[in-house]
């Protein structure tokens, strides 16, 4: 678990970093190449971790809700320094910063007690699930994403709504328009028949249901 | 020629300095020296010179339909065109042709606007790269253009070529590529917004409620919307224009009176009141779309525009009810592939169950199927109050939030629209699509969930030669309003023409740009 107290010691180590190492790293920097995708999303992973002490979003692969472990602060503290170097360059490029923007995430984070225990997708429930969604899982791999989509939920507990109505639809202080309750079109059976693969006369035709298919002599 | 507005271009269609057919010409030209972007899944070449012949005729005895009459146009590929193929990227419906024309589609035919074809996206609209179609991922078209290609240390555009966004990739691309002049889009959570700002183009979402959706193979049906996607905003409002209005075939459709069809001509950018809402900076927001924020932030202000900061509590929570809704909704709407109607059919038939089975997985990928499975574990019986009303209620918290903002004097929002620019393709796919969509729509799903209007405007070119885009968000069936603002925000950036890399290409941005001189004197 994160303390908040020691992420305000770990802020005021890194903005020392800074001010120690940013005379050296200057020099780094105009012969290392920060363009690399993957190296600024790591970065900026880097960097989110230690302003706001977790991401609230998946920041390592294939993670519902972020792992909440304390960063060594030293290899950290360095990569952190690159990205704000690289804001400060880019920044002191244009004009000043706008003061109204902010200049740092301002997300929260979620710790893992604040979520309800992880769900464990049973054998019965996959089962269940199959036959209510009539499409399969495939594989472990179908119950692991599936498992992680429910983790990825579970953030919702921590909003408190007491009280708050469900909203169904963003329209609902309307009155949809009702139209005349008259025929205006259709005797298109033939045109819509010709979109399936297996009709007879005016029928779709469907193979018999599960139990009467057992009971099929 | 093909790189100038809907509004140029329609004015030199109507005074008679191009025809309609030799414009329709360049276009399916343009389409095939760019098929390795792989945006277009069918292009109705036929019917688009049919279309551009009966355009040339109504222009030459002087009488055209309006202002998009001969222009011509690509919509996303899960918009129903009539007797064309309409896949949705996906097994499911791959043959599948509609007795039908969407609404949108058939007022843009109806102006004697010019099909040229349809766009690829991510299957049935899900995922936020254009990576996932059964077709294909689409390729950002800035992947070849000199700001990118010179600074980029691969010298094979193959391996290092950006995506386009998604899940309206195919349609943004085409704009892009200068293959079409307006692109319609779907946006559900960003599906528009996001692709617009990695490929440079200019996105709007409207109101929900002002477009009809009939016709759209449905996502998400109370967040659903179409996105209409150009290169000017002007040309955005003129679309828009076109398109607004009920439609008695959805009943979610709202007549609103008064409604504005054109940017209006009197504006003082001094009387308007711009918010930042602070919760926008998210983790992960890069240097590059910080400093361009804080820029155009800057630029409202020393125009004279009040500019605040303001605060959206819940903006953080909007991505876990977004993903719980769409899942839900998905998993209804997807129950209609069943294989007997139409679309794809499997070859058992030991039983209806095992027929729906086995279609369903058979036409469906695993995004798809995932969905559907998160979905209906959300609608259980002993889920649904912990999940699904839940994220309904966290919703209107969501909404209450925009509508405090404000009814507080300010018109309308300045945000990121992406987090960065585009990223390669092979970096891209390192994460799992509902990773992807949980990272990219976080500043365009909550504006879905509100049902507001936003907009992504074309801002600066990033350090890799890249575009970043910025979004507007504005109130409820003020869609023009905000328009007139990013109007307002694009004669101020300047975003440049793209200039594709390759000698060849280069020519023919050449000679166009000299055509396009003649047009515009």
């Amino acid at each position: 678990m994160f303390h908040p107290s020691s992420d305000r010691w770990s802020r005021l180590i890194y903005l020392s970093a800074v001010n120690i190492q940013k005379s050296l790293l200057l020099a780094r920097i105009s012969t290392q190449n920060y363009r690399e995708t993957a190296a600024r999303c790591k970065c900026s992973a880097t960097a989110r971790s230690l302003h706001t002490t977790a991401p609230l979003r998946p920041a390592e692969p294939r993670c519902g809700v972020s792992e909440l472990h304390a960063h060594g602060v030293r290899t950290a503290g360095r990569r952190a320094v690159r990205c704000r170097l690289e804001s400060s360059r880019s920044s002191s490029s244009s004009s000043s910063h706008n003061s109204k923007v902010p200049q740092f995430p301002t997300w929260e984070p979620v710790a893992e007690s604040q979520l309800p225990p992880p769900t464990k997708v049973s054998l019965d429930l996959v089962d269940k699930l199959e036959r209510l969604a009539l499409v399969d899982f495939g594989n472990q791999e179908g119950i692991v994403c599936l498992e992680k989509a429910i983790r990825f939920a579970d953030q919702l507990h921590v909003v408190d709504t007491d009280g708050v109505e469900p909203m169904d639809s963003v329209l609902e202080d309307r009155a949809l328009y009702l139209r005349e309750d008259t025929v205006t079109e259709g005797d298109r059976a033939e045109e819509l028949l010709q979109l399936s693969k297996n009709t007879v006369e005016d029928y779709f035709v469907a193979p018999p249901g599960k139990n009467k298919a057992k009971c099929n002599v | 020629m093909l790189g100038t507005t809907i509004r140029e271009v329609s004015l030199a269609l109507r005074e008679g300095r191009l025809s309609a057919t030799e414009l329709c010409k360049k276009c399916l030209k343009r389409i095939k020296k760019t098929h390795y972007l792989n945006s277009f899944i069918t292009v109705t070449e036929e019917l688009a010179m049919k279309q551009a012949q009966e355009a040339e005729h109504r222009l030459l005895r002087g009488k055209p339909h309006g202002p998009l009459d001969g222009v011509p146009f690509s919509v996303k590929d899960n918009f129903c065109t009539e007797n064309i193929e309409t896949t949705c990227a996906s097994h499911m419906l791959k043959g599948y042709c509609p007795p039908f024309n969407a609404t949108v589609v058939q007022k843009l035919l109806d102006q004697g606007a010019v099909l040229v074809g349809k766009t690829n996206l991510d299957e049935f609209a899900m995922g936020s790269g254009s990576t996932d179609s059964v077709f294909g991922p689409a390729r950002n078209p800035w992947s070849y253009t000199s700001s990118y290609r010179e600074q980029s240390p691969e010298q094979d555009p193959d391996s290092d070529w950006v995506i386009t966004g998604g899940s309206s990739g195919g349609s943004a691309a085409a704009v892009a590529s200068l293959s079409s002049f307006m692109a319609l889009g779907s946006d559900t959570g960003g599906s528009t917004r996001n692709p617009g700002s990695l490929c440079g183009v200019v996105a709007l979402k409207p109101t929900y409620g002002l477009l009809s959706r009939h016709g759209l193979i449905p996502l998400v049906n109370s967040m659903d919307v179409p996105g209409i996607i150009t290169r000017s905003v002007q040309d955005a409002a003129t679309v828009l224009g076109v398109l607004q209005g009920r439609d008695e075939k959805d009943s979610t459709t709202v007549q609103f009176p008064n409604l504005a069809t054109s940017l209006p001509e009197d504006f003082d950018i001094r009387d308007i009141c711009v918010g930042i809402p602070k919760e926008y900076h998210a983790p992960g927001l890069s240097a590059e779309t910080l400093t361009q924020w804080g820029r155009v932030a800057s630029m409202f202000e020393r125009a004279g525009a009040k500019v605040r900061e303001v605060s959206l509590p819940h903006t953080q929570h909007s991505i876990v009810c977004y993903h719980v809704l769409c899942c839900a909704e998905v998993a209804s709407n997807m129950a209609r592939f069943d294989g007997l109607e139409y679309g794809h059919r499997s070859a058992v038939e030991s039983s209806t169950e095992a027929l729906y089975a086995t279609t369903r997985h058979e036409g469906f990928n695993h995004v798809v199927r995932t969905r559907i499975l998160s979905g209906n574990y959300f609608l259980l019986k002993q889920n649904y109050d912990r999940y699904f009303v839940k994220a309904q209620q966290i919703r209107r918290l969501i909404a209450e939030d925009f509508r405090r903002v404000f009814q507080s004097g300010v018109d309308v929002l300045l945000t990121p629209t992406t987090l960065s620019d585009a990223a390669r393709y092979s970096d891209f796919i390192q994460e799992d699509n509902r990773t992807r969509s949980a990272q990219e729509d976080i500043f365009t799903q909550p504006v879905n969930m509100a049902g507001l209007p936003a907009v992504s405007v074309p801002t600066a070119l990033s350090s890799r030669g890249l575009p970043l885009g910025l979004q507007l968000i504005g109130q409820s069936f003020q869609d023009m309003k905000m328009l007139t603002v990013a109007y307002w925000m694009e004669q101020q950036l300047g975003f440049p023409i793209i200039r594709f890399h390759d000698a060849a290409e280069r020519n023919t941005d050449e000679r166009d740009q000299g055509e396009e001189c003649k047009l515009r004197s």
